[in-house]
């Protein structure tokens, strides 16, 4: 479908501002290897410290690149399905907010104001700009959220007996979750953090703002996935030739999604004192409900995967596993889409190790945990906002592909490069190797004494994998900003590739319909969270003063000094 | 609806998250496996010290700041159980003793606590490894078990 220019722009601005600052954040992960694996034994490098560049890495890869994502693919999803341009208004405004809170959060942290990494643990003191910047990029996804809500809602009006088609359905619940989690580090930000920071009020309560972060912290990434669950039941059948097994399932698996989500982020505290065994224990089962609409997922697409290689000619067990478009240019988003579903098979499951209760006493904090999630959020997540950025470029420009059979192999190397990067994490976190510290310093530096030399040959493992992250990355940037600057060659327009369902399926009027999802969803939280967030008030005896990164002496807030 | 083939996919997911849940269980029975304790908080925590319960049992009350734990070496005769308390007097740290599965969260006005028994002598890195500050990578004590060494 044609969009009108200004709404095209808007999408291509959220588009391009995030991949453009995905270089910095890119550079980063290169750097971090590098100091991890001791190869400098320095606490900055081009007068960019550590701590600072973990920061930039962590808040551009994880939260600009893809909130400002889910924001333009929505856009798109709605507007393509429901056949309703976004409101210019809003969508503008959107934007602005989301580009100028950015642009002071980068601005913090580039200054080295704001080297307290991207979960900002009060309490270490970030400048306050940091944190209304975040707060303000994520209150402009929701303006843009809000403007769906109505495009839907009269969607719904006129057409009540069809089906929501499932790609809506899923950006629906992604940004209802999304919306839901972000009120409570909304109010962390905006309420205990920016006035303590600006020394209005003197002391916050850690146990408390760490709980409120994790609210948010564990639904954020399935925010993340959620767009590349919409792309593998809407498009990846249709990509590979073939037809979705089922809807239904979709549907299914993303109101469990919309249910579980939340209650469920107490699982990254089972080291935090303060907070009762009973809930940990509740929230670590509730997690393994999480990971049911993920097997719901994995059998789902397998077997629309299966049709297509079938479709093509495949005879026996498994020979359409070969039939698919691995290297096909012509459908070069498949590669980006199989390659994030084949590692989120180790994403997953190492990911249950973590939510597996007191089993997370062998890895919590360890270098296992970015060894975890680069399988996800590095994996499926992450591929799928590189081919789709460049899709919807290529298409909302006009423009061909530049380089088509290198865009085509990115994919691949870079899930060469993350499996040994994370083998190499993880191997190293089952020793005892901390994530978020500088090795080359001390741990991996010989003349040190705290030097161990078990971490040896799992940093260099880091090393090579991130070298090879590091290339595709490059190539990415190649292949995204020279078909950017190309000439146009065709008409801008929106077109995604939809898969036809396989089963004919009735509607089902509960899996189409929000109202009692809602409900449920809200009750669960109530009955996880009150009491997380009571054993925090009760139980945490002093609050504590902010202390910049650089010293031990607490800052002395203005109060004190009058 | 969904067909026979989804249904029995749906139900070997939940029987295989029902087995996951068993273990969870089982390593927090039979194998002793838990998170920390969840104590009232009271200033004395913030005294570091170790104490001696008996002759078999010690505690440790560690006290994390920037960037370095006190007591920085603790000397635990071989076969003891020690009770491991951990505070902050400043940021968030962490405390893991990788070859106990000791790990824990230090934080400002709270307290964490868990109990090991070392069977072996060693030297037991005590590692912070949650980021606190530009000297992060220095944080280190160490637990060293061999006193007295009959």
């Amino acid at each position: 479908m044609h969009l009108s220019k200004p709404i095209r722009n808007i999408i291509l601005i959220e588009l391009f501002v995030p991949v453009l600052l995905l270089t910095i954040g890119i550079y980063h992960g290169l750097m971090q290897v590098i100091y991890r694996a001791g190869v400098i034994h320095q606490s900055s490098f081009a007068k960019l410290d550590y701590y600072q560049g973990l920061t930039l890495h962590g808040v551009i890869n994880a939260i600009v690149l893809t909130t400002f994502f889910a924001v333009a693919f929505g856009h798109a999803t709605i507007a393509f399905h429901l056949k309703k341009e976004p409101n210019y208004r809003a969508s503008m405004l959107s934007v602005c907010l989301m580009v100028g809170g950015t642009l002071m959060a980068a601005w913090a942290m580039l200054m080295g104001k704001a080297s307290v990494l991207y979960t900002f643990y009060a309490p270490l003191k970030a400048h306050p700009l940091f944190y209304l910047g975040t707060a303000l990029l994520i209150v402009g996804s929701w303006v843009a959220f809000f403007d769906w809500v109505t495009i839907y809602s009269k969607w719904k009006k006129d057409n009540s007996e069809v089906n929501t088609p499932l790609a809506v359905l899923g950006t629906l619940v992604n940004f209802t979750i999304w919306f839901v989690c972000t009120l409570a580090v909304a109010y962390e930000v905006l309420v205990l953090l920016i006035p303590w920071s600006m020394g209005w009020t003197p002391t916050v309560n850690v146990s408390l703002t760490r709980t409120l972060f994790w609210f948010f912290g564990h639904a954020l990434v399935y925010f993340w996935l959620l767009p590349a669950y919409i792309m593998f039941y809407t498009i990846l059948p249709k990509l590979a030739g073939g037809k979705l097994y089922s809807e239904l399932a979709g549907r299914i698996a993303f109101f469990l999604f919309l249910l579980l989500s939340i209650p469920i982020g107490v699982h990254h505290q089972f080291g935090d004192p303060a907070i009762g065994r009973g809930i940990k224990l509740t929230q670590s089962i509730l997690t393994f409900g999480v990971a049911v609409p993920s097997f719901i997922t994995a059998f789902t697409i397998a077997a629309s995967l299966e049709y297509a290689g079938r479709k093509r000619g495949a005879k026996g067990l498994w020979n359409w596993v070969w039939k698919l478009p691995f290297f096909d240019k012509n459908v070069y988003l498949f590669g980006y889409l199989i390659n994030g579903l084949i590692l989120f098979i180790f994403g997953g499951l190492t990911g249950l190790v973590n939510a597996s209760y007191s089993l997370n006493n062998v890895i919590h904090n360890t270098a296992w945990v970015p060894g975890h999630f680069h399988l996800t959020v590095a994996g499926p997540v992450f591929l799928a906002i590189l081919g789709m950025s460049i899709f919807m470029t290529s298409q909302l420009t006009g423009k061909k592909i530049f380089l088509p059979k290198i865009n085509t192999i990115v994919p691949y190397l870079w899930t060469v490069g993350v499996l040994i990067f994370s083998t190499g994490l993880m191997w190293g976190g089952l020793l005892g190797e901390p994530r978020r510290t500088n090795l080359g310093l001390t741990y991996l530096n010989p003349e040190s004494e705290l030097y161990n030399p078990y971490w040896v040959i799992t940093t260099m493992l880091g090393l090579a994998g991130g070298g090879i992250m590091f290339a595709a990355g490059l190539l990415y940037f190649i292949v995204f900003f020279g078909t950017f600057l190309s000439k146009r060659t065709a008409e801008p327009v929106i077109d995604f590739p939809i898969s036809e369902v396989y089963h004919t399926e009735k509607r089902v009027p509960i899996f189409d319909t929000f109202r009692p999802w809602l409900v449920a969803m809200g009750v669960i939280l109530f009955m996880a969270y009150v009491p997380a967030i009571m054993d925090t008030l009760n139980n945490n005896g002093k609050k504590a003063p902010p202390y910049l990164p650089t010293d031990p002496a607490p800052v002395i807030s203005t109060i004190e000094k009058k | 609806m969904l067909d026979k083939f989804e249904r029995t996919v749906i139900g070997v997911a939940l029987l295989v998250s029902a087995l996951f849940i068993f273990c969870l269980f089982y390593a927090m029975g039979a194998k002793k496996g838990n998170v920390t304790e969840c104590l009232p908080y009271d200033k004395s925590y913030e005294d570091a010290r170790v104490s001696q319960v008996d002759k078999n049992t010690y505690q440790v009350f560690y006290v994390a700041r920037m960037w370095n734990f006190e007591p920085s070496v603790v000397y635990i005769p071989v076969g003891s159980e020690v009770d491991f308390f951990v505070t902050s007097k400043d940021v968030v740290h962490g405390f893991d003793i990788s070859e106990k599965n000791v790990n824990l969260m230090g934080v400002q006005g709270a307290v964490a606590k868990t109990t090991v028994k070392f069977d072996k002598p060693g030297v037991y890195k005590v590692t912070c490894h949650e980021f606190c500050g530009t000297g992060h990578q220095n944080m280190q004590a160490e637990v060293i078990v061999n006193y007295p060494s009959k």
